[in-house]
């Protein structure tokens, strides 16, 4: 028994892996709360010992002579030390309220924190709109010609500010990257805003944290933080139209792409495909995972995803199509060649 | 007397069926083909019967819900608005030019007709034009009030022209 009661902690850490965790900030705004998180922790930890160990004193006392007798009977104090015991009481009972009230003021000081940039100079705007189960992630821009859109996978660049617009298409969402920020709602007809900002490269994992139908838990994205000329390179490859298929095999699958109901939903530039309702694929090679943040990005996996996405998801929006089992390798062959 | 009516209501809960939903198409129904419905009652050498195909889907909330918004994802909207129709003809009404049956909306949704509508067989598998067939029948009431709901499951609203400008952000 007291071997599992150990084991407890243990189990505890697991919680905080270095991908999806509050604990483990990567950014300043994560940073703030992960603060107020401890400073919670600890003062409130010392409290609960102190209370704890005030209460178990007079339990291990020795016993003064109070035996048989009630003891309202015997051990009513005299008045002099009911007045100093309702002294003490009123002065813990202060001290308590004081203590509240400074929770409450660093909570404010912490939730103003996180909610502003350090600095707004040369900050990104990142819109991201929920959808049932699946971020569309659009890089806004003055110039037109430089909008990236893409799917499930934002790019930061370390050491700048990037404000956040939130949107939804269908239900209410809410986005949380714990290892960068709190969470934000997603709602419809109403634009929502959080500002990220990571001081480290590295990947940060984001879920879905307001229940919205059936595959909630796979709502997943993910947050990759890398340095400035790293992320041109990613934005100026996004910027690209699709690369045209290259073997014959590729050439195939991407007759498929288009001769299918994938053409109605999805966007591959350079082609017909022009569909505005599921993730932009122009560059799905590029990305490392598919189904929002649910399967590693691999040829496999993308097999069984199109072969039989409600297997994977089950309920999802994607069509169930009628894939003959030779179409399903050409077709899977020019999707991962969308880098 | 009481308890007995709250032992009699807790009874009648039991016969009360969840509607089983089953999200995954059957590989029957993916296939993609076209003629449901003939078009003529006049058969040379005297008329045959034909079976009558039904929708697989009807009166299934789910399936209705599904070719509700599917009614939007594949643009039946862009030009039949929300049934009330624009460019391409209403489709809450009385007298259905091509029929009003499921075969027919079946049919016509596979091989389009004449003066626009599109030919959507080969695109979209069978599973989903019988859910949009069962939306449209729901439009006119032909589908169980039980079925149907009174609003959609999600807020159609969206939001108002979205500014780039964000104060003293440069992008």
């Amino acid at each position: 028994m007291k071997r599992a009661a150990w084991c407890l902690p243990l189990l505890l850490s697991a919680c905080a892996g270095p991908q999806q965790s509050a604990l483990d900030p990567g950014g300043s705004h994560a940073q703030g709360t992960a603060n107020l998180w401890w400073f919670f922790s600890v003062l409130l930890g010392i409290i609960f010992l102190l209370v704890f160990g005030a209460w178990l004193v007079p339990l291990f006392r020795r016993n003064r002579g109070v035996d048989s007798q009630l003891l309202e009977q015997t051990h009513r104090p005299p008045a002099a030390t009911e007045w100093t015991l309702a002294k003490r009481v009123g002065a813990a009972s202060g001290v308590t309220v004081l203590i509240l009230f400074g929770l409450l003021v660093a909570s404010i000081v912490t939730g103003h924190a996180v909610s502003q940039p350090q600095s707004r100079a040369n900050g990104m705007v990142v819109e991201v709109t929920g959808n049932q189960w699946w971020w569309y992630v659009r890089y806004l821009n003055d110039d037109a010609s430089r909008i990236v859109v893409t799917a499930n996978e934002i790019h930061i660049p370390v050491g700048r500010p990037v404000l956040i617009r939130e949107t939804s298409n269908d239900v209410i969402h809410s986005f949380w990257v714990p290892g960068l920020q709190g969470k934000t709602d997603l709602i419809p007809s109403r634009v929502t805003t959080q500002w990220i900002e990571a001081n480290q490269a590295g990947r940060f994992r984001g879920q879905c944290a307001e229940f919205c139908g059936l595959q909630h838990a796979h709502m997943a994205l993910w947050v990759v933080a890398e340095p400035e000329d790293k992320f041109e390179s990613w934005m100026n490859n996004q910027l690209k139209t699709a690369v045209p298929p290259s073997t014959p095999d590729q050439v195939q699958g991407q007759q498929i792409f288009l001769n299918h109901a994938c053409v109605l939903c999805h966007t591959i530039s350079g082609t017909t495909a022009a569909g505005q309702v599921a993730p932009d694929l122009s560059h799905l090679a590029s990305r490392f995972t598919i189904a929002a943040g649910t399967l590693p990005n691999t040829k496999g996996n993308l097999a069984g995803w199109i072969g039989d996405p409600q297997a994977v998801k089950p309920g999802n929006h994607m069509a169930t199509l009628p894939l003959r089992s030779e179409e399903v390798q050409p077709l899977v062959d020019y999707l991962e060649s969308l880098q | 007397m009481r308890i007995l009516a709250a032992l009699a209501g807790l009874l009648a809960l039991t016969s009360c069926k969840e509607q089983r939903v089953d999200v995954r198409p059957s590989p029957a129904r993916l296939a993609v083909f076209s003629g449901a419905a003939r078009e003529s009652e006049i058969q040379p050498g005297g008329s045959q019967s034909q079976p009558v195909v039904t929708n697989p889907v009807e009166g299934n909330a789910y399936a209705i819900s599904e070719g509700q918004r599917l009614f939007n994802w594949y643009n039946c909207s862009g030009c039949h608005a929300n049934g009330g129709g624009g460019i391409g003809p209403p489709l809450i009404k009385q007298v259905w030019t091509y029929g009003g049956e499921p075969a027919n909306l079946f049919d016509t949704i596979i091989k389009g007709r004449p003066n626009g509508m599109p030919a959507w067989g080969g695109r979209i598998p069978e599973y989903q034009i019988w859910q949009i067939v069962a939306y449209v029948r729901s439009l006119n009431n032909l589908e169980p009030r039980t079925a149907t709901p009174a609003r959609a499951d999600t807020l159609e609203t969206r939001p108002g022209t979205i500014q780039n400008e964000v104060k003293g952000v440069t992008k």
